[in-house]
């Protein structure tokens, strides 16, 4: 990138791509993959759907009906790429912006949606889906990764963990303490961060001095970049990472280098710190248009499967938006449930104090 | 019956959990090879191996931070925190994610991890190793904090800990590892959220957990030479606290006196005093007192015998609440 340039218009070298932004498919010499016609297609329509989720979201964000809404808005490609290069029986441990992912895992959006609208601190089942809940505190979740894959590990199972977090998570303790403890038991994880170039207002300047992906091999494990907004390489990428791990070749870092088109969260204003033009220069890197481009210009879609897909995507926003609203709020005795596995005694007093409190206003 | 250390019943209570759970794992700095740099892993990682008792790197945050991920596969992890001092660089872990995650998934997720720590001071230490962060945990709804204070106890309460599905901080008294007393191995123990009424009286009532609750019995013995007959509970479990043996014992006694080694100021006698004063207001002869360490950072070794409560100062506490 030279000084004078907007962030991510010179794509850096080693940037692993299969698809340029004008939809030309490219071949790598060590990530290329072979994908029919219909699995383009469904990838498109992933794209899609989860950005109508996410734009919905913002909406309902705007209209007060969520306190804060984190958007994924430009990091499509690296979150259903990734996504849907898991198995069923691998493990994902998401930040708080994995929206993507959750699509892929098959979690409800309204059940994000209910996490950011306060009716549960999470609120779905991670074993159901192999989806963990979403994870506040940054680079928590990178332990936790490590931790399970040690015991897929010691199962003995044919599986693999992935773990996602951003930029700015490099710079935790516990995503570096998650580096050495996955590369001394050589633990069967992923390591995908999805550099957006910005935590909330500080660049990535403000994290590392070297290339994100680079920092692997200080830790013993190998590193690779990603263009984070080609959905074909993220697939490839992270597919062939996930195996490594399942084969007992141990963890890799994937750096998905993309951008966050919206704020950090609806409570940001990303005018603030960073220039309109940085943000012309990554549309043009727009992960859906290119996978439409290349539909377009091998002919593997017509307009009619565009129209479709967009009809589906307005359906979904409708039905997100609808039971968004309808969610209803926990009673209030909820506040003292599942805080325990067992029984606890001050905690039950507690309750029982309150309800009777709130009892007495009913008479 | 068996004569054992506290730090061996604590050993034996380990071997069984072990030998009772395959998912059971024991994690930390030195737990294998060393046995603990208090040997209460002594001879583990021999029998059970490398993959059960796992010697990791030198990270606290990162002992539970994979603690918890192999809790949530499933396994049942014990680990080691060496000091009292190193637990804060692994308190994010315990407080935002070992004590809510279950609360977060609404009951799916269930985290039986056990945070093994020795606590406090009076071995002769340097800074960071005797100190009592108890408070710290107790206020951290999610928790279970708990404390031994003997071998047949440390024996029990370990396993019952393993076995709890919910996190438990489970505090070692290091100046009592190698205090030695009858265990029966086969003998349930009270249950792991009980207090005990470890020495019956019926002038006042000392309240103690861990270290303290030696110090408080050989309080009692002395004062029954001045003719006081002094009772004493050990605790045991601070979170959830047994308030039905305090009240009982408190309204019986009619005087109280809380001792601990962490600093008094918004230290856990806080707690019992305001408990004790709401449950036992009209049966109190005198306020609830409190004996503990000083508003300070705990002192350089020379000073300890100054800063932890002993026989003396408990005692002091006791005429104090004579005196009103």
């Amino acid at each position: 990138m030279t000084a004078d340039a907007p962030r991510g218009v010179d794509a850096p070298p080693e940037l692993v791509q299969l698809l340029t932004p004008e939809g030309e498919r490219i071949e790598h010499p060590d990530y290329d993959i072979e994908l029919t016609a219909e699995e383009v297609r469904s990838l498109y329509r992933d794209l899609v759907l989860v950005r109508r989720i996410d734009l919905e979201a913002v909406a309902l964000q705007r209209q007060g009906e969520l306190g804060i809404w984190a958007s994924l808005l430009g990091q499509e490609a690296a979150q259903i790429g990734s996504g849907r290069a898991l198995t069923d029986a691998d493990m994902a441990f998401p930040t708080y912006r994995e929206h993507g992912v959750a699509w892929c895992r098959d979690v409800d959006p309204v059940k994000l949606l209910g996490l950011f609208r306060g009716v549960s601190n999470g609120g779905w089942d991670p074993a159901e889906h192999n989806f963990h809940l979403y994870t506040i505190v940054i680079g928590s979740q990178a332990l936790h990764a490590v931790g399970y894959a040690m015991g897929v590990q010691r199962d003995g199972a044919e599986a693999a963990t992935i773990v996602y977090f951003g930029d700015g998570a490099t710079s935790q303790g516990d995503v570096n303490e998650s580096f050495i403890w996955a590369s001394v038991f050589n633990a069967p994880v992923v390591f995908f961060c999805q550099n957006n170039q910005w935590a909330i207002s500080e660049p990535l300047e403000k994290q590392s001095k070297i290339p994100l992906y680079k920092r692997a091999s200080g830790f013993g494990f190998p590193g690779i970049r990603v263009d984070g907004n080609d959905v074909f390489a993220c697939l490839a990428v992270t597919r062939r990472a996930l195996q490594n791990a399942r084969e007992g070749q141990g963890p890799t870092l994937i750096e998905a280098f993309t951008y966050r088109m919206g704020a950090h969260t609806t409570s940001d204003d990303p005018t603030r710190y960073r220039l309109a033009d940085e943000l012309e220069a990554w549309k043009l890197k727009d992960p859906i248009e290119r996978v439409k481009a290349y539909l377009f210009k091998n002919q593997l879609a017509d307009q009619e499967f565009f129209e479709k897909i967009d009809a589906e995507a307005d359906a979904l926003g409708k039905d997100v938006r609808s039971r968004c609203l309808a969610l209803p709020d926990p009673p209030p005795g909820a506040i003292f449930d599942h805080v325990y596995a067992g029984a606890h005694a001050l905690l039950d007093e507690e309750r029982e104090q309150y309800l009777t409190y709130l009892a007495g206003f009913e008479r | 019956m068996t004569t054992l250390t506290l730090a061996k019943a604590l050993n034996e209570g380990l071997r069984r959990s072990m030998e009772d759970d395959p998912k059971v794992l024991v994690m930390g700095e030195d737990v294998g090879k060393l046995g603990g740099v208090f040997r209460v892993t002594d001879g583990l990682q021999k029998d059970f191996g490398e993959d059960r008792v796992i010697d990791t790197p030198l990270a606290e945050s990162g002992i539970i931070g994979t603690a918890i991920g192999l809790a949530l596969r499933g396994y049942r992890p014990v680990c080691e925190i060496q000091f009292d001092g190193f637990v804060f660089p692994a308190a994010d872990q315990i407080i935002t994610q070992l004590a809510k995650m279950p609360l977060r998934s609404l009951g799916a997720l269930k985290l039986p991890v056990v945070v093994r720590i020795p606590c406090g001071g009076g071995i002769g230490a340097v800074e960071h190793h005797s100190e009592s962060p108890e408070a710290y945990f107790t206020h951290t709804a999610g928790l279970r904090v708990v404390a031994c204070s003997n071998p047949a106890d440390a024996y029990t309460m370990i396993q019952d800990a393993v076995r709890c599905d919910d996190p438990i901080i489970f505090f070692e008294p290091k100046r009592r590892y190698w205090d030695k007393a009858d265990v029966d191995l086969a003998a349930p123990g009270l249950p792991l959220d009980r207090a005990r009424t470890v020495r019956q009286g019926r002038d006042v009532t000392l309240v103690a957990y861990g270290p303290m609750v030696k110090t408080c019995l050989e309080a009692a013995a002395a004062a029954e030479e001045d003719g006081r007959s002094v009772e004493v509970v050990d605790l045991r479990s601070l979170n959830p606290l047994d308030m039905d043996v305090l009240t009982e014992s408190v309204t019986r006694t009619g005087r109280c006196v809380v001792v601990h080694e962490a600093p008094v100021f918004t230290g856990f006698g806080a707690e019992i005093a305001a408990r004790v004063t709401e449950r036992c207001f009209y049966s109190l002869e005198a306020p609830v007192l409190r004996v503990g360490g000083f508003s300070t950072p705990y002192p350089p070794s020379r000073l300890e015998d100054h800063y932890l409560p002993d026989l003396d100062r408990v005692l002091d506490a006791v005429d104090r609440s004579f005196a009103y």
